[in-house]
């Protein structure tokens, strides 16, 4: 298995999924000829294919590991997460991950990419006979612009209704300005306690940016939120431009009557996921 | 596209303006958290001689030791803006022309761009690949054992490593138009 996983990071972390390629192709299509934000998407497409061509790292802020594993009953989460370790330890020594595991209290690198938490494992258990792996690599500048409300916020006239989660969604991307690294993709949490509203949204980041919300009011709200953003014209790395988001992707969860949490998971251009099966 | 050498003298950084797309060949050193609240408020003459006259950039490296030395794998920019408490005084104390980072930075910073004829350059966020094969040369390394390797100090020989001016001596900042901008776009989006 901690070869799969390996293989694994070294495709999320070299490589950048087509889809989200594509997006970003068609955005440096429709900015200005001659204008930052052309030269800014332009770079990103020659980088994106020397990562792919020489096999390294896109970003160099490989970011928090976030692992979205199903397995069966058999198959035991500590055996699971000692294959991860060793994994992203391997991959740390191969130059596909950056040294990212800083002890908060003493300030120390630990030097081996693990530490307390990290890589953020989410386990799921299920009837398949085989492990299920969702990788996502999220940077740190993309991590500190992401935000979560509670509602009503009065400052923003955001109420207890989706066009308060939209008023939430604006706020967090305007405040965001390039420092994400725009062109982001943009998951939204509506509902849930603080920690399920903000993994909720982060796991929208999973989902393909050309796939369709199943929830016709969802759906709309992403349609609605992805124009309204780009009229902001944040542009590239905040330049201006045309493309402020590539997508904007919701989920909800059941929330208590006392609270209504907007979770708004921001995610740089560099969007690096990667899935695979491994037979138990 | 302007030719930028590092070291830098005041003259050829005053004459940058915002917009303008940079080439910077020569030596630069990456700083990030750690560095910048090392040096903040004091003053260290071995690093003082690397820095004076050049600039520092917000990076935290993926770096592979390679034969008896070191390799850089990929080095794009870091966000600036955490670096804003320390900013003006390394640029003062230091000499350092300038800033290499991404997101741009505040107030305190574009004040002391103005003041000790320095600069601030954004990098494309996310184009390490790109931007690692623009260094040259890993000439040293500095505070690597108390640090770790993405927040040691690395001194590297760079050419034509691109860049725009989003900062320049001259108060102006592409940042802040950009906010300027957007905040009335924002309110008439919500």
């Amino acid at each position: 298995m901690k070869d799969a996983i390996l293989q694994l990071i070294k495709t999320a972390s070299t490589t950048l999924p087509g889809d989200v390629a594509d997006a970003l192709k068609k955005a440096h299509a429709k900015e200005r000829k001659g204008s930052n934000a052309k030269a800014v998407l332009s770079d990103i497409l020659t980088n994106i294919e020397i990562a792919r061509q020489d096999s390294i790292p896109l970003c160099q802020d490989t970011g928090t590991i976030n692992l979205f594993i199903t397995h069966p009953k058999e198959i035991a989460q500590s055996f699971i997460k000692g294959e991860v370790n060793k994994a992203v330890k391997a991959a740390v020594k191969k130059g596909y991950l950056l040294q990212n595991a800083v002890d908060p209290v003493t300030g120390t690198n630990t030097g081996t990419g693990i530490g307390d938490g990290n890589p953020s494992i989410h386990f799921t258990q299920s009837r398949a006979k085989s492990v299920r792996i969702d990788l996502l690599l999220k940077g740190g500048g993309s991590e500190n612009v992401s935000a979560q409300y509670s509602l009503p916020d009065s400052g923003l006239k955001a109420y207890r209704d989706l066009d308060g989660v939209k008023r939430c969604v604006i706020d967090a991307v305007f405040r965001a300005q390039g420092r994400g690294c725009a062109p982001g993709i943009i998951g939204i949490g509506i509902g849930g306690d603080r920690a399920s509203s903000y993994n909720i949204a982060k796991k929208q980041l999973l989902r393909k940016l050309d796939d369709v919300n199943e929830d016709a009011a969802l759906m709309k709200l992403e349609n609605d939120l992805m124009a309204k953003l780009n009229t902001l014209c944040i542009g590239p790395m905040g330049v201006g431009g045309k493309t402020t988001v590539l997508s904007v992707k919701a989920g909800a969860l059941a929330r208590v009557p006392a609270s209504f949490f907007v979770s708004v998971a921001y995610i740089c251009w560099a969007l690096r996921r990667a899935s695979c099966v491994v037979r138990g | 596209m302007i030719t930028l050498n590092s070291p830098a003298d005041e003259k050829s950084v005053r004459a940058l303006r915002i917009g303008d797309v940079v080439r910077i060949s020569g030596v630069i050193a990456t700083g990030r958290d750690e560095l910048h609240r090392r040096l903040f408020g004091r003053f260290d003459k071995k690093i003082a001689n690397i820095l004076k006259g050049s600039f520092i950039y917000h990076c935290g490296p993926i770096v592979k030791r390679s034969g008896g030395g070191y390799k850089i794998i990929s080095c794009g920019p870091t966000t600036s803006i955490r670096e804003e408490p320390y900013q003006a005084d390394i640029i003062k104390r230091y000499g350092i022309r300038g800033v290499i980072g991404k997101g741009g930075m505040g107030g305190g910073t574009l004040t002391a761009l103005k003041e000790h004829g320095a600069v601030y350059m954004q990098a494309t966020g996310g184009a390490a690949a790109l931007l690692s094969r623009c260094i040259k040369e890993v000439i040293g390394v500095h505070f690597l054992d108390d640090f770790g390797a993405p927040e040691a100090m690395w001194v590297l020989r760079v050419k034509d490593f691109p860049a725009v001016v989003t900062m320049d001596s001259h108060s102006k900042s592409l940042h802040d138009d950009i906010y300027e901008a957007s905040m009335k776009r924002y309110k008439k989006a919500v």
